[in-house]
């Protein structure tokens, strides 16, 4: 089981929960069962095929794309962080 | 018994004597001041290192490792400077010789001098935290007054970093924001104030700078970064640009400019709790578009509606941008280059991922594809 940090900005999908728990030997696996327990997070960082161009997923402080991508091996109690872009500067009311 | 003077005679038959007109500056020898810090400071014969007599054999090696270099010592008269060229051909370099005449005889004779500039008395007061650190000391000062940095936003974090940078002594800040002081920006943007309340964010910005130190010359944008005008105010001349713009379209204008052009981009953003800080440095790491190639679309954009910010989050994430700023303005530290610094307040947590070069980036990449600047569409209406 890996620990999955949860930024702000996509707590909404993990009811407010900064630290999910998911499961997979790889990317693949682990995101496949990410999406299955939590749809719709799944459905922000993740289209089925590859991970979306404005979502990053690192593994243990490292980007996945340069780790092989999908196939990229996920030790036993990795670290995984997800990090869509972010633009706020300033965060003014809109 | 020797006498000094008999001393001197002993060593100077002993080392080689050259003659100011026999040193072509544009050649490759080295020539090495001797002299105390004062008399350096009055003027020294350009390109010359200095090193303090007292110091020369143990700081030689490291600053001329090459035993087989052209060494030229000189110090006031040619007296302090025999001695030091005996030293080096002790220490096996091979080619050292004193200049005749030392400095005195060289200025005297018309050659070229370089008068290093130094602080005023108001400014070695004012800057004296500075000068007493050896990594910043009278030439990072300088340094840092010559500096001219970009700031992209006079909100959040645009507001510490401008503070910080002024008080710091840097020489020009450029503030680029459209927007009006209201309000709701006093909970965090600590350059405004209730006096300013109602006038553009650059004016109140630049009022804040100026009461804070004279050094500074402010040049003020009150306008939209587009691509219409970032060529217009990047050809000002910038050394180093603080981003911390609040939407993306900026923030690919910004990238995409300073790949182009060499400069370097201290990256901050925040939200709520969290922020993340960066520096993409042209030619040394990746760009913003290595991390995120290209803005979500908007219906995956982080929800406009439900920003807001902790107020002194972009307080912590602006003056870690500013640290940055004045590292690479100074040439020191290991700044943010590659590695994304991720800011968890609520926590109390730092950590840090790495952001490699993406060599199929669109922009920094081997086969770029985009070549000219694009206008994307600002995804949350106000």
């Amino acid at each position: 089981m890996s620990v999955v940090r949860v930024p702000p900005a996509l707590r909404e999908e993990t009811g407010g929960a900064r630290e999910v728990e998911a499961d997979g030997a790889t990317v693949r696996e682990l995101l496949d069962n990410l999406s299955s327990s939590l749809p719709s997070l799944g459905e922000r960082i993740y289209d089925g095929e590859g991970i979306r161009p404005f979502v990053n997923v690192y593994v243990d402080g490292e980007d996945v794309r340069t780790l092989g991508g999908l196939d990229a091996p996920v030790r036993e109690h990795a670290t995984v962080v997800l990090l869509p872009a972010m633009a706020g500067g300033s965060a003014r009311a809109r | 018994m020797a006498t000094y003077r008999e001393l001197l005679q002993r060593v100077k038959a002993e080392i080689t004597e050259i003659d100011a007109p026999s040193i072509d500056l544009k050649g490759d020898a080295v020539l090495v001041d001797v002299r105390r810090h004062d008399e350096w400071e009055q003027g020294h014969i350009p390109g010359a290192i200095h090193i303090p007599r007292g110091s020369l054999e143990s700081r030689i090696e490291g600053l001329v490792p090459d035993r087989n270099a052209t060494v030229v010592v000189y110090c006031a008269s040619g007296e302090r400077s025999a001695f030091g060229a005996k030293s080096l051909a002790e220490l096996g370099y091979l080619n050292v010789s004193s200049l005749a005449g030392g400095f005195t005889d060289w200025k005297r004779n018309g050659y070229e001098i370089d008068l290093p500039r130094s602080l005023s008395p108001e400014r070695r007061t004012r800057y004296s935290r500075h000068l007493l650190i050896p990594e910043i000391g009278d030439e990072g000062q300088l340094k840092l007054l010559d500096s001219r940095v970009l700031l992209i936003g006079a909100g959040g974090l645009g507001s510490p970093a401008a503070l910080y940078l002024a008080a710091a002594g840097v020489g020009r800040i450029g503030i680029i924001d459209a927007d009006i002081v209201d309000e709701t920006n006093l909970q965090r943007q600590i350059a405004h104030s209730l006096d300013t309340l109602g006038s553009p964010k650059v004016d109140s910005a630049k009022r804040s700078i100026e009461a804070l130190n004279p050094d500074v010359e402010v040049r003020t944008y009150r306008e939209r970064l587009t691509s219409e005008n970032i060529d217009r105010i990047l050809d000002e001349g910038w050394d180093v640009i603080v981003d911390g713009a609040d939407n993306f379209p900026t923030r690919y204008l910004v990238n995409d400019a300073s790949v182009w052009r060499g400069i370097p981009v201290v990256h901050g953003s925040i939200y709520r709790f969290e922020g993340q800080v960066t520096v993409f440095k042209p030619g040394d790491g990746p760009c913003y578009r290595c991390l995120f190639p290209e803005p979500p679309p908007p219906e995956l954009a982080p929800s406009c509606s439900e920003g807001g910010v902790l107020g002194v989050l972009p307080g912590i994430v602006g003056t870690l941008q500013t640290n940055e700023a004045l590292k690479l303005a100074l040439d020191i530290g290991d700044p943010l280059i590659g590695r994304l610094l991720l800011v968890d307040a609520l926590a109390a947590d730092f950590s840090e991922v790495r952001v490699a070069k993406n060599p199929n980036c669109p922009v920094c990449g081997e086969h770029p594809t985009i070549t000219e600047y694009i206008d994307y569409v600002e995804f949350c209406s106000r």
